[in-house]
């Protein structure tokens, strides 16, 4: 099964309203290319689960999400993402604001197919207080303790970036950590993944060690869309680092009037080509230096 | 840079948060808890650490550039895992969050109506998770009553002692919040009535000073300690922890 296609082609299966889960973590092998093309496109009133960056803080800017579900967004070395606060204080977004394993839960349920996970994580907090969507039971195994009942998140679609694919939609992530990216997409009726290199199947059969970076099976990814350097402006380790001096430009364009409009017409309303020249190329994207933490 | 004696006699302070612990996973998230944590590990090797990335390691990763060194890696450590650990309780963090109350319960998410913050920060993160499943200890790098609130933080990430929240079926020994530690002193909370009360006061800091800028009560022993002055192996550490003197530039 051929599972490659545009990024265009991959966006346009997906509709407004519906619930999205984006992979990676902060700005770290987000599927930067892919949400792009959501801006680009006229899909609007979206829900989003993830653990959230610049993924977050664009789709807030664009007026795209509905509802957000988040434990936190961050750019991490700029700890604070300046759309995402925008859209918080100006009352912009409804929210779902869960502990970081909660989230993992929720999508874990979902990925098995089971309505809840029980557990003690979120009890006497205001995760409990502000999503009235959480219930509290009780064990029908005869503890006397209260239970936070995690709902199982399901996702109408996921999105996540890998470093390499084939078509068949076997997926590496040979970064030190494949983030939630597996259970994302378990927990959704249907994946699309963006690679950075679209591989031949034979190259997973070179070094049986290359399978061991194959965090799920390929009946999980419905679709392959190669776009080399996706996770930009975000890292893809070990591929590319983080380009710290383009997420300065983007977080200063949030302090501007009209800051979004300019950054959006200069780096989004462009195609994935001329996205690429915009901000060095490849080989300025090839030194960007890997993070250290 | 300038030598701060308070950074370090902050780090070691912060570092003190883990002498009774066993082989439990030392989080200090932020430039001064991760070095507290360090030089806790140094000295008992029985604590665990990450790279602060995605490997638990056998020695603490120094601060800074790599400068040529390799991460002493022991096991795959990725986020997914952490939560592992977490729930099983082996681990005591070191977080800072923007507000604390009486109760020892924390904020990091959103200051003012949550519908609409007047302050959007992180998000509540792994605070809910972290307070009923494991130890944890805050540091505080300033003191004063906009971070220790007169009612309760604006946003509860995390569980405290708050009979009004208690789940059914808990008690206030399920929750164990071990110290804050501030730029005056270091609090920690009575094992009988769970009330927040000073432990150790810096040295030249008065308990006026403390009192005056917090905004809840708090308990003061009568034998009054004073927070300890690093020591010259904890200093001899901490050069070798942060060879970039990082720290001198955080606050």
């Amino acid at each position: 099964m051929d599972k490659v296609c545009t990024a265009n082609t991959a966006i346009a299966s997906l509709e407004s309203g519906m619930t999205l889960g984006i992979g990676g973590w902060g700005p770290r092998r987000k599927p930067m290319a892919l949400i792009r093309e959501i801006l680009r496109s006229d899909l609007t009133d979206l829900t989003v689960v993830s653990y959230g960056g610049a993924d977050v803080g664009m789709l807030c800017a664009a007026g795209k999400l509905r509802k957000l579900v988040f434990a936190f967004v961050s750019l991490d070395f700029i700890p604070l993402e300046p759309y995402f606060r925008q859209a918080r204080q100006n009352g912009a977004i409804e929210v779902m604001e869960i502990d970081e394993g909660l989230m993992l839960l929720g999508l874990r349920a979902a990925a098995m197919g089971v309505p809840f996970i029980p557990t003690s994580v979120g009890l006497g907090t205001d995760v409990v207080l502000h999503n009235p969507e959480i219930q509290l039971i009780d064990s029908p195994y005869g503890d006397d303790r209260q239970w936070l009942a995690m709902p199982a998140l399901e996702l109408d679609a996921a999105l996540v970036h890998v470093d390499r694919a084939d078509a068949r939609g076997v997926c590496q992530i040979k970064g030190p950590d494949h983030y939630m990216d597996d259970l994302f997409v378990r927990a959704a009726g249907q994946s699309i993944v963006s690679c950075d290199q679209l591989v031949d199947t034979s190259f997973f059969h070179t070094d049986p060690e290359e399978s061991r970076y194959v965090f799920w099976e390929r009946s999980c990814t419905n679709r392959v869309v190669p776009l080399p350097y996706g996770a930009h402006p975000g890292s893809c380790t070990p591929l590319y680092g983080i380009d710290i001096e383009h997420f300065k430009h983007y977080v200063a364009s949030a302090g501007c009037e009209s800051g979004w409009q300019q950054y959006y017409s200069e780096f989004i309303a462009i195609d994935e080509a001329m996205y690429l020249q915009k901000v060095g190329g490849p080989a300025a994207i090839n030194a960007l230096p890997l993070p250290v933490y | 840079m300038t030598h701060s004696p308070l950074i370090d006699l902050l780090i070691c302070a912060c570092s003190r948060v883990w002498a009774d612990d066993g082989e439990v996973l030392a989080s200090g998230i932020g430039l001064i808890p991760r070095l507290a944590a360090s030089l806790a590990m140094v000295r008992n090797p029985d604590l665990m650490m990450t790279d602060s990335e995605a490997y638990l390691v056998s020695e603490p990763v120094p601060v800074g550039a790599r400068r040529g060194y390799q991460p002493r890696i022991e096991t795959w450590m990725g986020f997914s895992r952490i939560f592992d650990n977490v729930w099983s309780g082996a681990r005591h963090a070191l977080v800072g969050p923007v507000q604390i109350d009486r109760f020892g319960q924390a904020n990091i998410s959103a200051i003012g109506d949550y519908a609409q913050p007047k302050v959007q920060m992180l998000g509540m993160r792994g605070f809910p998770g972290n307070s009923i499943s494991h130890a944890n200890s805050f540091f505080v790098p300033n003191h004063n009553k906009r971070v220790f609130v007169a009612g309760e933080v604006d946003t509860v990430c995390s569980i405290g002692y708050n009979a009004d929240r208690l789940p059914r079926g808990y008690r206030f020994e399920d929750i164990d919040i071990r110290y804050i530690v501030t730029a005056l002193c270091v609090f920690d909370f009575d094992p009988e009535t769970h009330q927040p009360r000073l432990f150790s006061l810096h040295p030249g800091v008065q308990v006026e000073q403390v009192v005056e800028n917090t905004g809840f009560e708090i308990g003061t022993p009568s034998q009054l300690e004073t927070t300890p002055l690093p020591e010259p192996e904890e200093l001899e550490i901490l050069a070798r922890l942060d060879p970039g003197e990082l720290r001198y530039g955080v606050i």
